[in-house]
């Protein structure tokens, strides 16, 4: 076997245009900001996957009240809306902390985080008092196939956005600590991935479960 | 205080899971000691328990699997024992609660914990290095997913000893396996057990996915990565998309059983046939996730002992893909009884034989592969053929099954069960003990004993059509799957000779344990020092045995299929040089750390005791938050290490 020299080895390496090999593929390991990212959304998507067959199930259940209370009786679309401004508004001030630890300016990025954090707290107090609301009135979970569904879907909603604001704080406080440095941008990109996908499932309970339940 | 554990937990009116469990726990109170005494634990931890190597990891999978193995053949051998000696007038040596408790148990070890960590534990060695890369995406995360599955393994054998197990088949379908008629800890078992481990997988199809689309050797494009890349790339897509349903499935029946919900109950709204529907939307998938892979082995196998290219890659690859899709609409037909009505039914027959066309695509790229090329019959070599005949058998009796009418006569018999296992023995089986053969001298540096893996073979081939041939005819002539009792004694001739074929698998099983013994005390004799034992195809083959942590001080470039063929082909197998400073993951705890926390709260759940429980949460979410904080993940191999290291690899 031949062992090649050096210069060989880098004549054959400016054989392969990696503009043209990146196309298909062929570019080599990506840097690591863009595999995190990556990472995340495809665990996004199995996230996403698991509230479909949540959202399934509801759907074979909802009409299934066992006698108990429906929808329609149970639904409040006034606090509903207030919830959703809470959680899309949130939304956007997330978007805007992102801009601005991009552009690596920390104090506005805690503002912007203090003010989403504030906005799911809210959507938090005001679907736990639905909630409570419900319990009190005997339809919690355990009444009907309906409330089952109905308490697991949207409170596996309310769980993430749980998760998420205890993260937006570990996060925040890293910031504080470390800075604006690049493992913890990487953090606040999944971070915010995550917070605008709890959004795009909320578009989808508040259509299925509230709006087409209250007609 | 401890909620519903107490001394009756203990089964010591049972001799029998007894004494088996105190087997267990003898064994392993003289392995911890044997450790004790030779001072190995320092070396344990720091090289394989904290370990974020791939290669590591997928060795402990593969060990987990094949001594899960062990435990899922003894749960089936007592089955067949009981079916041969409990025929009419004989009661034979096991009651019906423990015999219940046994099938479903032997299902459940042999999915989960058998096949699952043998396939993944391939795909965690082989995938980085025939990617051409250091290590998957995120390797601390892929020892939580090790850990957490071995977590898994834990819970569901604590239950041997400490309480029952469920007696609700591998599938727990409710109302059966809701609180009103399984009120104790047999299917808290089962769902927390899958739960944790499920999780672990769900995190290693993220892992694997992320790894193969992004993390590949400079220039190699998609159609440049070998087939068992582009079947682990099918599987773990699956992975991703059906898992989740798992979980979300196995959570409302906690739900039901924990709260009081009605998501399965007979009654108050609740509907059994969802659970049916949401358990097979996961569960037809997961059996190409299984296959996948295997089939994977074998277009590396054959390839590489036929001295030529796969033939037709780009079908091979088409087919696989193709699989993957198709395996998502399918799932109906493990419930054509259900009455969904003769249309519904037909279109899922349909579509269950359809995809018999890509298989049936991939044995024919396979026969052709071999056609004219010099094939050496090494114990891989074996497998495969065996692997080509069986697994056609298992899929003709499985298109039989998806025509609707035939299906309504033969569900539930044996005819299913030799079906089923004539396809996951026949496919996956083989496939996880052809790469275990191939990839050995890879992860060890010294190949395994050929005569004793070709007895080995043999046995297992022998012993699958003496066990499952009869059961195929047996259910042709009505009997129905997971009899404590034999009624009929015209069927005990039968089911003797599946006794039988029970007994040579266990030889079978026997062979390979004799056969890593005798490879390893003559480990000397069979090194190997070329790093490219079968004079292989590709990149795994190009870095020495067993590979260095960083497995390839530079990273190869790839420039066509079977890159490393390519590259003997053309002299350009270089040693290079100059070598540049490479960026190492450190070792990290957190994976067996959250697996504890995780078994202590599953054991804690399953017993109702809730204090135990929420500490565990919170400990877990503790370790989580702590191992967020870290910065420092990775430190430097320099230059010269490096060069030192592949010097001494090379002497």
């Amino acid at each position: 076997m031949t062992v090649l020299a050096n210069e060989s080895i880098a004549a054959r390496r400016a054989a392969v245009p990696i503009e043209l090999a990146r196309g298909r593929g062929g570019g080599g390991p990506a840097p690591i900001r863009v595999v995190v990212a990556y990472g995340f959304w495809i665990f996004l998507l199995s996230d996403i996957v698991m509230f479909a067959a949540l959202f399934a199930t509801y759907a074979v259940l909802s009409g299934n009240t066992a006698g108990g209370p429906s929808g329609l009786e149970l639904f409040n679309l006034r606090s509903v809306f207030i919830e959703t401004t809470c959680l899309l508004v949130s939304s956007y001030t997330c978007g805007l902390g992102a801009l601005s630890a991009e552009r690596r300016r920390p104090t506005t990025f805690l503002i912007f985080a203090a003010l989403t954090f504030v906005l799911g707290a809210a959507f938090l107090f005001i679907e736990v008092s639905e909630f409570a609301g419900m319990v009190r009135a005997g339809a919690g979970p355990w009444r009907s196939g309906f409330l089952s569904a109905f308490f697991t879907l949207v409170g596996t909603h309310g769980a993430h956005v749980t998760a998420g604001l205890i993260w937006l704080v570990y996060l925040a406080a890293q910031v504080v600590v470390k800075g604006l440095r690049p493992a913890v941008l990487r953090r606040l990109l999944c971070w915010s991935l995550f917070w605008h996908a709890l959004d795009i499932v909320w578009v989808s309970v508040l259509t299925l479960v509230y709006l087409m339940g209250a007609r | 205080m401890l909620g519903r554990l107490t001394w009756a937990a203990i089964p010591f009116n049972e001799p029998l899971p007894l004494l088996s469990g105190a087997v267990v726990v003898i064994v392993i109170l003289g392995v911890l000691a044997l450790i004790a005494v030779k001072g190995w634990a320092p070396y344990l931890w720091r090289e394989w328990i904290t370990s974020v190597d791939h290669k590591r990891i997928g060795g402990m999978y593969v060990l987990l699997g094949l001594l899960m193995l062990l435990r899922g053949f003894a749960d089936a051998i007592m089955m067949r024992t009981q079916q041969a000696i409990a025929v009419g007038n004989a009661q034979g040596y096991l009651p019906p609660d423990h015999y219940d408790q046994i099938f479903s148990a032997h299902g459940v070890i042999m999915i989960f914990f058998v096949a699952m960590p043998l396939v993944i534990g391939l795909m965690n060695f082989v995938v980085p290095l025939q990617l051409g890369v250091r290590d998957v995406a995120f390797p601390r995360l892929n020892a939580v997913s090790f850990w957490l599955t071995a977590s898994g393994a834990l819970l569901i054998n604590l239950s041997l000893v400490i309480g029952n197990f469920a007696r609700t088949t591998w599938w727990n379908y409710p109302p059966l396996s809701e609180l009103a008629f399984s009120p104790d800890v047999g299917v808290d078992y089962y769902l927390w057990s899958i739960q944790i481990s499920g999780i672990g997988t769900l995190l290693t199809g993220v892992n694997f996915v992320t790894t193969i689309l992004k993390l590949r050797a400079p220039g190699m494009t998609y159609f440049r990565m070998p087939v068992f890349c582009w079947t682990a790339l099918a599987t773990n897509m699956m992975i991703v998309a059906v898992f989740p349903i798992l979980t979300a499935t196995f959570g409302m029946l906690l739900l039901d059983r924990y709260l009081g919900m009605h998501f399965f109950t007979n009654g108050a709204g609740g509907n059994p046939m969802m659970y049916v529907n949401l358990f097979w939307a996961w569960g037809h998938p997961e059996v190409y996730i299984l296959i996948l892979p295997a089939f994977g082995v074998y277009s590396e196998v054959i390839a590489t002992f036929s001295g030529k290219g796969l033939f037709s890659y780009r079908s091979m690859v088409l087919a696989t893909l193709g699989i993957c899709i198709l395996s998502m609409m399918v799932w109906l037909h493990h419930f054509f009884t259900m009455g969904a009505g003769a249309d519904v039914n037909a279109v899922f027959g349909i579509m269950s034989s359809i995809i018999g066309v890509p298989t049936g695509v991939k044995v024919f790229n396979w026969l052709f592969t071999m056609y004219r090329g010099k094939v050496v019959f090494t114990t891989p070599v074996l497998y495969t053929v065996g692997f080509m005949v069986t697994f056609v058998i298992g899929g003709l009796t499985g298109v039989l099954l998806a025509v609707p009418p035939v299906d309504f006569e033969l569900h539930n018999s044996a005819f299913l069960v030799a079906h089923f296992h004539n396809v996951i023995i026949g496919g996956v089986l083989y496939g996880a003990l052809a790469g275990y053969n191939y990839w050995f001298p890879k992860a060890f540096g010294f190949t395994l004993d050929e005569r004793w893996g070709k007895a080995s073979f043999w046995c297992w081939l022998i012993g699958f059509y003496l066990a499952f041939t009869p059961l195929y005819v047996l259910g042709l002539m009505g009997m129905t799957r997971r009899l404590q009792h034999i009624a009929d004694p015209s069927w005990q001739p039968l089911l003797l000779v599946a006794e039988l074929g029970a007994v040579v698998i266990f030889a079978g099983i026997l062979c390979q344990i004799v056969q890593l013994y005798v490879s390893i005390r003559t480990r000397e004799q069979r090194r190997d020092l070329t790093g490219d034992p079968w004079n292989g195809r590709t990149l795994e083959w190009a870095t020495s045995s067993p590979p260095p942590a960083y497995n390839f001080a530079v990273l190869p470039r790839v420039e066509t299929l079977d890159a490393f063929w390519q590259m003997k082909q053309t002299g350009q197998v270089s040693r290079e040089r100059t070598y540049e400073a490479i960026k190492m993951p450190h070792n990290s705890a957190i994976g067996v750390v959250t697996a504890f926390f995780a078994t202590i709260t599953g054991f804690a759940l399953i017993w109702h005791i809730w204090w135990i429980a929420i500490l565990g949460i919170l400990a877990a979410v503790v370790a989580m938050l702590f191992s967020g904080w870290s910065d420092e993940r990775e430190r430097e191999v320099t230059a010269t290490e490096i060069s030192e290291m592949e010097r001494a690899a090379r002497a």
